[in-house]
Parts: C-alpha cells; sequence; structure tokens
C-alpha cells in the first residue's frame, strides 16, 4: 500500500532577521524507489520553493548532500524512504557552519583542513613531460586509492563525539587525508614533519576510539586500518630523534 | 557596490578551470576561481572510468601512438571535428596523465604476468610485459583500436579533481565558490569579466579581469532525464550567447550514453563494457554482435544507443513502470572485479534501484549524457567574436569531438585543454591590460539587479519549475536520438513559445540569501533559449551524422553538410541567427567508420578546395587570430603508415 510520509523538516534562514529555528512538515505520497533527494525536490517544487539544500551529483559520489536523516548523519541522494518509517526527520550536519536549512558549508571545512594538513604531493622534483612517469606498485595505487576515496561530506565529523566537544579535531576526514599522503612515496615530508602535524589532541592521539567514523562513513573507507597506521608509524618518531 | 579585479577570471571549478587556473598562476598571473559549489563537488568528479592517452604500456595497447588515438577520434566524430585540435588533444595527452601522475593521482599500474580478462564477451588471458610492471596501465573503452583508457578503478574523476584541486590550494588560487556568474562584462568586442551572484547571500559582485575563462561544463540538465549532476544547467553557454556575438556551435550534437540506469538515470561507466560487460534484451539474448559484429558492445556510443532503441522498437525491450529498458551483465566478471575496478558501479547499483550486479542484471538505456557542441573556440581557446574571452571543456566546441565524443575522451581533454589553452590565456593576458571603466560594469550589474528585484516583485506568471519540466519533456520525446522533420518542428514551435513565457516569470519566494527558486528563475530563459537552438540545429542539419540522427535524412551529406553549426542571438527579443563554417583541414578524408550504418553522399569539391577555404572561411565568422597559423599542428598525411600498418 502506498504510504503517506512526513516529513519533519528542521528550517532556519540565517540571512533573514529574527528567524526563529523551527520544524516544519510536509507531507508526501511515496512513489516506488523514492529516495531522499527526489523526495527533497518535490516538496521544493511542490509546498516550499524556497527550502535550502544541496546535492550536485545525486549519485553517492560528490559528497555535497550530507544530512542527519532519523538521527544518522548520511548521504540524502541515496538513501531510500522505502527504508525509513513513515515519520523521516531531517536536521542540517551539525559541526559545520549553517548556511540555511539542511544546507551547511562543509566546502569551506575541508578547504581550511586540506590547507592546514598541505594535503598535496610535497616534492622537489619537477615534471618532466619527455620522460617515463615514476613506476608504481599497483598494490600500492589500489591502497592509495582507497583513501583517496573520501569525498568530503563530512559524515563522519558529525558522528565524532570527540569532534562536538573539541571543534580543532581533525576528525577520521583529516586523519585520512593524513594517511593517504603519509603512504604515498612521492610526498617526501619526513616522519618528523608528520609528528608535528598528527601528534597533538587535534591529531590522531585525540581519537578517543569509539569509531563511529567508521559506522557511518558512506564510502566504507578503511578507516580503522589508516589511524592504526598513522598511530604505528607516529609512535615510534619519538624515540628515533 | 563590489568590485575585484584580477588578471584571470576563471568561471568554473571543475577540471578544465582548475587546469587553466594552474597554468595561469604558474606563469605569475594574478588569477581567482568562480564556483557554483566547492570545487570538488564539480561534475568532473562523477567521471567514472578514465582518461584516454595513447602510452601504450598494456599488452593490449601496444604499438599505440598519437596517430592512431587521433584516427580514432576523428572517425568517432564522424568527420565533424577539427582534424588539428583533434591532433593537439592526441599529442599532448600521453603528457597529460604523466603529469597528473607525478602531482599525485594514484593511477592504475601494468602488473606483470598473466590475467584473465573478457575480450568480446569470451574468457580470455593476456600477459602483461615485465618491462611495463609499473607503468600507468589502460582499459578498452568504445571506438578504440587499442586499449587507452587510464583510470583509478571508477572513480577517475574524483582522483584526478581531487589531485588538481590540491595544485590549486598548494599554488594559492583563490576559489569564490557558491558563486553564480550571470553576465558578462563586454563592449565593442571586449570581454571585462562577468556580473556574479553570491548563492550564499544574494550579494551582487562585479569581477573584472584582462581575461575571462568559461569553464562550466555541459547543460545536460536541460533534457530532465539526463546524466548530468543538477547544477548543469548551461549557464556558462547561457554567459556567452547573452552577448547576441559569440555563436554556440554544433548545439544539435548531443550525446546519450548507452548505459543509464533505471529509474534515476544515474551513469554506470562505459568501462563496465570495456572490461567485458555485455547488453542483453528481453530474453536475455546478446544482440550487439548481431548489429556490430566487429565492436559488439564497444562500438562508438552514438553507434551503440542507436542499435538499443532499434532493438527496443523491434519490441525487444524490457516494460517496466519507468518504461522500457534493456540488461547489462556484469554477473560474470565475477565479485572480485565488481567490489573494486567497478566498485562506484556496484554502490550504485545496490543503493539507488536495489540490484546486486554479482548476481542480477541491470536495466539501461541510453540516456542524455554530453553535449559535443558548445561555446565556439579557435584552437587557442579565444571565443569567436569575443576578445578576452575564452572557453574550455564540455561548455566548448574546441571542436575535437564533432557529432560524436568517445568515451574517455572528455575527461581527458578537461586536462589537455588546459595545459594547451591555459598558456594561450597566460601569453593573452601578460600582454592586456584592464581598460574597463566602473561604469560599464555598474551598467551591467544593474541590468541583473533589476531583473532580480523585477522576479522578487512580480505578483503573477509562469511557475519557474513547470517551464522547467516542460522543457525537458519536449527534448526528450522529440529532439532525442532518432528525429524527423516532425517532431523537430513540433519541438522548436513548442520551444519558442516557452522562451516567451520566460520572460513572464513569478518568484514565488522572496526569501534572502540562498533562494533556489529564484536562481532557476535566473537561468530559465537561457535553458529554453538553448534548448530552442539544440532543436532548430537539428531541424536545419538535413543529415544523419554521429550523434545526429535523422531518420528521414539517413546518409551522412559530406557535400552538404561538411560544415559547422553556428548559433548567435542577437537581438534577445527576436529568433537566433543560424550561419555554418567548414569543419577545418581534413588530413584523413571522409570515409567509413569501421562501425555503424555506411551510408554517405561524398563530398563534390576536392580536398585541396575545401581546406583552402578554412581560413578565411573562419575569419569571415568570427575566429579570432591564432597565435600560430591554421594548420600548423597537422602533419599531413602521418596516419598513412598507420593505416598501412593495420593492414
Amino acid at each position: 500500500m502506498e504510504r503517506t510520509l512526513k516529513f519533519n523538516i528542521f528550517r532556519y534562514n540565517p540571512n533573514v532577521k529574527n528567524d526563529k529555528p523551527r520544524v516544519e512538515t510536509f507531507e508526501l505520497n511515496e512513489t516506488p524507489r523514492l529516495n531522499v533527494f527526489t523526495a527533497l525536490n518535490r516538496i521544493r517544487e511542490e509546498q516550499a520553493p524556497d527550502l535550502m539544500f544541496d546535492f550536485v551529483c545525486r549519485a553517492g559520489i560528490c559528497g555535497s548532500c550530507a544530512m542527519m536523516i532519523n538521527g544518522r548523519p548520511t548521504l540524502g541522494c541515496r538513501t531510500l524512504t522505502s527504508d525509513l518509517p513513515e515519520n523521516i526527520e531531517l536536521y542540517p550536519l551539525p559541526f559545520f557552519k549553517m548556511l540555511g536549512d539542511l544546507s551547511v558549508d562543509t566546502g569551506i571545512w575541508f578547504r581550511g583542513i586540506s590547507e592546514q594538513l598541505e594535503s598535496w604531493i610535497h616534492t622537489q622534483k619537477e615534471f618532466v613531460p619527455e620522460a617515463e612517469e615514476e613506476r608504481m606498485d599497483n598494490a600500492l595505487a589500489n591502497k592509495i586509492y582507497e583513501s583517496e576515496r573520501c569525498i568530503e561530506c563530512g559524515c563522519c565529523l558529525a558522528g565524532c563525539a570527540t569532534a562536538q566537544v573539541y571543534p580543532h579535531f581533525l576528525g577520521a576526514a583529516g586523519l585520512n587525508r593524513i594517511g593517504r599522503f603519509m603512504m604515498d612515496p612521492r610526498d617526501q615530508r619526513t616522519d618528523e614533519e608528520w609528528f608535528e602535524l598528527v601528534s597533538t589532541d587535534d591529531g590522531v592521539f585525540g581519537c578517543i576510539g569509539m569509531m563511529a567514523c567508521d559506522d557511518v562513513c558512506p564510502k566504507d573507507l578503511p578507516l580503522l586500518e589508516v589511524f592504526s597506521y598513522i598511530r604505528r608509524k607516529m609512535s615510534v618518531v619519538p624515540f628515533t630523534k | 557596490m563590489k568590485v575585484i579585479t584580477s588578471d584571470v577570471l576563471v568561471i568554473g571549478a571543475g577540471l578544465a578551470g582548475e587546469r587553466t587556473a594552474i597554468a595561469c598562476a604558474k606563469e605569475e598571473q594574478d588569477v581567482i576561481i568562480l564556483s557554483l559549489v566547492p570545487p570538488r563537488r564539480s561534475h568532473s568528479a562523477a567521471a567514472q572510468g578514465g582518461m584516454q592517452a595513447s602510452l601504450g604500456n598494456s599488452i593490449k595497447g601496444k604499438g599505440d601512438n598519437p596517430t592512431i588515438h587521433w584516427l580514432d577520434t576523428v572517425k568517432g566524430s564522424d568527420w565533424g571535428a577539427d582534424q588539428e585540435v583533434a591532433r593537439i588533444f592526441a599529442d599532448n595527452a600521453p603528457i597529460a596523465m604523466r603529469e597528473m601522475a607525478h602531482f599525485g593521482v594514484p593511477w592504475n599500474r601494468v602488473e606483470a604476468g598473466p590475467k584473465d580478462v573478457f575480450i568480446k564477451g569470451k574468457k580470455a588471458t593476456i600477459v602483461e610485459e615485465k618491462e611495463k610492471e609499473g607503468l600507468i596501465t589502460a582499459r578498452a573503452f568504445g571506438g578504440t583500436a587499442k586499449w587507452r583508457t587510464c583510470y583509478t578503478s571508477d572513480g577517475t574523476g574524483h582522483t584526478v579533481l581531487y589531485t588538481m584541486d590540491s595544485l590549486v590550494m598548494q599554488l594559492g588560487i583563490p576559489v569564490h565558490d557558491r558563486m553564480e556568474a550571470l553576465q558578462l562584462i563586454h563592449a565593442d568586442g571586449r570581454c571585462y569579466g562577468a556580473v556574479v551572484r553570491s548563492l550564499r547571500d544574494g550579494e551582487i559582485i562585479t569581477y573584472l579581469a584582462k581575461s575571462t575563462v568559461i569553464a562550466t561544463g555541459g547543460y545536460g540538465r536541460i533534457y530532465g532525464e539526463s546524466t548530468n549532476a543538477v547544477i548543469n544547467e548551461g549557464t556558462g553557454s547561457w554567459l556567452a550567447l547573452q552577448t547576441g556575438v559569440v555563436p554556440l556551435a554544433n548545439m544539435e550534437a548531443v550525446q546519450f550514453h548507452p548505459t543509464g540506469i533505471v529509474p534515476t538515470d544515474i551513469l554506470v561507466t562505459e568501462g563496465c563494457r570495456g572490461d567485458g560487460g555485455i547488453l542483453l534484451d528481453v530474453d536475455e539474448y546478446r544482440f550487439m554482435p548481431d548489429y556490430e559484429p566487429d565492436k559488439q558492445e564497444l562500438a562508438s556510443r552514438d553507434v551503440v544507443s542507436r542499435r538499443m532503441k532499434e532493438h527496443m522498437l523491434k519490441g525487444k525491450g524490457v516494460k517496466s513502470p519507468y518504461g522500457e529498458h534493456l540488461w547489462m551483465d556484469l554477473r560474470h566478471l565475477g565479485k572480485e572485479h565488481l567490489t573494486t575496478k567497478l566498485r562506484e558501479v556496484f554502490d550504485i547499483c545496490m543503493y539507488f534501484i536495489g540490484v546486486n550486479p554479482i548476481t542480477e542484471l541491470i536495466p539501461v538505456r541510453p540516456t542524455q549524457h554530453y553535449s559535443m557542441g558548445g561555446i565556439r573556440i579557435n584552437k587557442d581557446g579565444h571565443a569567436y567574436n569575443l576578445e578576452g574571452l575564452f572557453a574550455l571543456g564540455e561548455v566548448a566546441c574546441w571542436d575535437m569531438h564533432g557529432f560524436n565524443r568517445l568515451g574517455g575522451n572528455s575527461l581527458a581533454e578537461t586536462v589537455v585543454a588546459g595545459m594547451v589553452v591555459g598558456k594561450k590565456v597566460a601569453e593573452y593576458t601578460k600582454k592586456a591590460s584592464l581598460k574597463a571603466d566602473k561604469t560599464l560594469a555598474e551598467q551591467f550589474a544593474k541590468k541583473e539587479q533589476d531583473k532580480i528585484s523585477h522576479l522578487l516583485n512580480s505578483s503573477d506568471g509562469e511557475n519557474v519549475y513547470t517551464l522547467r519540466n516542460e522543457i525537458g519533456a519536449i527534448l526528450t520525446k522529440d529532439v532525442h536520438i532518432f528525429r524527423t522533420e516532425e517532431g523537430l518542428t513540433r519541438a522548436t514551435e513548442g520551444l519558442l513559445d516557452i522562451v516567451k513565457r520566460t520572460k513572464n516569470v513569478k518568484v514565488q519566494s522572496h526569501a534572502q540569501g540562498m533562494n533556489p527558486e529564484l536562481s532557476t528563475a535566473l537561468r530559465i530563459e537561457g535553458m529554453a533559449k538553448q534548448a530552442y537552438l539544440i532543436a532548430k540545429g537539428g531541424l536545419n542539419r538535413t543529415e544523419s551524422r554521429g550523434a545526429h540522427s535523422r531518420e528521414d535524412y539517413p546518409k551522412r551529406d559530406d557535400d552538404k553538410w561538411l560544415n559547422r553549426t553556428l548559433a548567435r542571438w542577437p537581438d534577445p527579443n527576436s529568433e537566433p541567427v543560424f550561419t555554418y563554417e567548414p569543419v577545418g583541414i581534413l588530413d584523413l578524408p571522409p570515409g567509413y567508420r569501421g562501425y555503424g550504418d555506411d551510408l554517405r553522399e561524398n563530398m563534390k569539391i576536392s580536398i585541396e578546395k575545401y581546406n583552402k577555404k578554412i581560413h578565411n572561411e573562419q575569419k569571415k565568422h568570427g575566429r579570432i587570430e591564432t597565435s600560430e597559423p591554421t594548420g600548423s599542428k597537422l602533419p599531413k598525411e602521418l596516419w598513412k603508415s598507420e593505416v598501412k600498418e593495420a593492414k
């Protein structure tokens, strides 16, 4: 039987003076294979033209549409309503700056963290157009790719207890980014340089190991593996000096 | 009013825009990038399968070189491409791949030894060479003579974009995200920047620059049913069209990808078929070898899409509540392959349609995917008729794709064009001076402000979402894979009516700041007008070439139509102007592609005569002088030795 879904959506527009945060309810008949992307667009087109939310690829690849769906941070585009009860609560991700309703500024936060960690290959080598590329073992390329798959959606930070208390915590996404470059032989940063970046409470030793990030990551990144790789590498650094 | 100046203004932070910005920054130019979304969310990130470059490291790519890549590209284009531009592309693609490896892309590499693969539906074993171990490997894609598509699993766009964006950060190039350019600032044939609206708070800002670069991607969303991201609404090509002087080229050349999934229209990569996936009909019968005995599932996209549609019209489609479709079968590739090399595809099928490709068939049908046409530029990336305006990537018509682009060639184009055009932009910018006066900028900004306050204060008018849905419905019905005079006439009439209705739109929400309905209202005229150009261009072109397939004119007509459509819209309240220019120098003479139907009308004039008129004809249509003469990068008849060897 076709259900009537009740979407209880958090509303707040910080650009409107005296606007009050509130929850508004919208009813929608459920069609087969309805997902939160289609549902929100239908609500905007038919009921609330000013409803703010972010989607780009709508295919689980770009990381734009993370939100709290019935209390859990996840991607809106690939959440099917058939997996949810009739009452659906939609809230913006915590931790990030709110832009309005379900839209938060994950882009700016991730840019900041990437700049802070200098998330690029550090090398003195110049590119030589005529030369053959440097060889790499395919197994290592695959391993780097595993961490490179992070789509910067922010679910891990929204689900992280430490991040809610310590706003400077790098979070799973930040640590994963470090792991990605640490294991890449093209990046010539030394263990000491890495140690400076991750040895504080903001870094890998600030994690209290509840691993909610690992539960909520929509891309199933090997976070546990990456964290222990960083910890292992970093815990020996003080003794090698 | 806020005014921001820079040497170079790049509109769009996907791969093409970012690579151009990097090229300019390396030449000490002060660059600002604008983007609708955070740069890493750009649609480049969604590209899955890979990038074509003739590195020839895999055993199945052995002996490959830029000339063979060029041959595949020109044939794929159905001779609509500018052969010199295709040559520039093919020559630079291997360098671009190696450069991206240097910057950090974790390309999949050659593993020496035997490997089980599927070729033309059959299991086979290939043996990769020891001396190639660790070099960038490649997979098969459609319409190619060699395995040439470099990849990182099926997340190639993602890794290349993340790497490119990391360089943008390293070089300290500012990206102003959630910004939408509404109008170019220009006068007397010179571009001075753009009027921009912040999608965060609605502020109008003018950006002034010596050079302006449009790299905003395609317009797929105009079709409604499209594989494209929701931001691909033709905003960049609309900027050019609004000038009235810059032409949009070959807008009727629209690519339909064979494997959009049903429902949701999300793409699953051509890499599926490249890695051995096959297409089945309602009887689970493999039909492609009957139509295309040689290339089978790996003919060019236009041909495969057409064959699929043809087969469905014979009653062999699978009926579903979402319309007819066919099946793609990946089951034989096995769990290991599907969860590593085709992992995004696996996830998409599981999450979006609840299909497990390890054990089940995937429902697919041809879906709008790519625009070969776009802002007409010369080989340096400079737009026709407007000094200081450049364009590249999907939004532009450089024109290496002609009437059909090969899979893996557009993602590669973004980076290669970024390298090549980026250098030219830097060269131009160094010589240019910024003479824009603020009054001009204010005039243009005021026009946009007036438009916005008019929209926000309108008490009655059309619903913008209804208009958008109507445009998509018309294109999907009458401007799709197979086209007829009847359907195209109906479409042009319907779309012209919608163009008029876009002048009277009512915005219900008066919210300050991010106002999604207002954003759509500001885009809708551009969407309607571009839809009209697609339909009208298709109606005018009485032949079938590449993706433009006329049931009433099934032949490719090289005598009348070996040309490029150019459409300008000088009077916004009247109808557009269509003219035609030759495609460019012909080195490979028009012939049979090697797949698809071979129905052709030959050219009556000689190739020498055709080639002789290129320079003057294109100049007449507004081509800005290139830094090197026409043809300088197209060595004559190199292809002859390759064709002989192949025999």
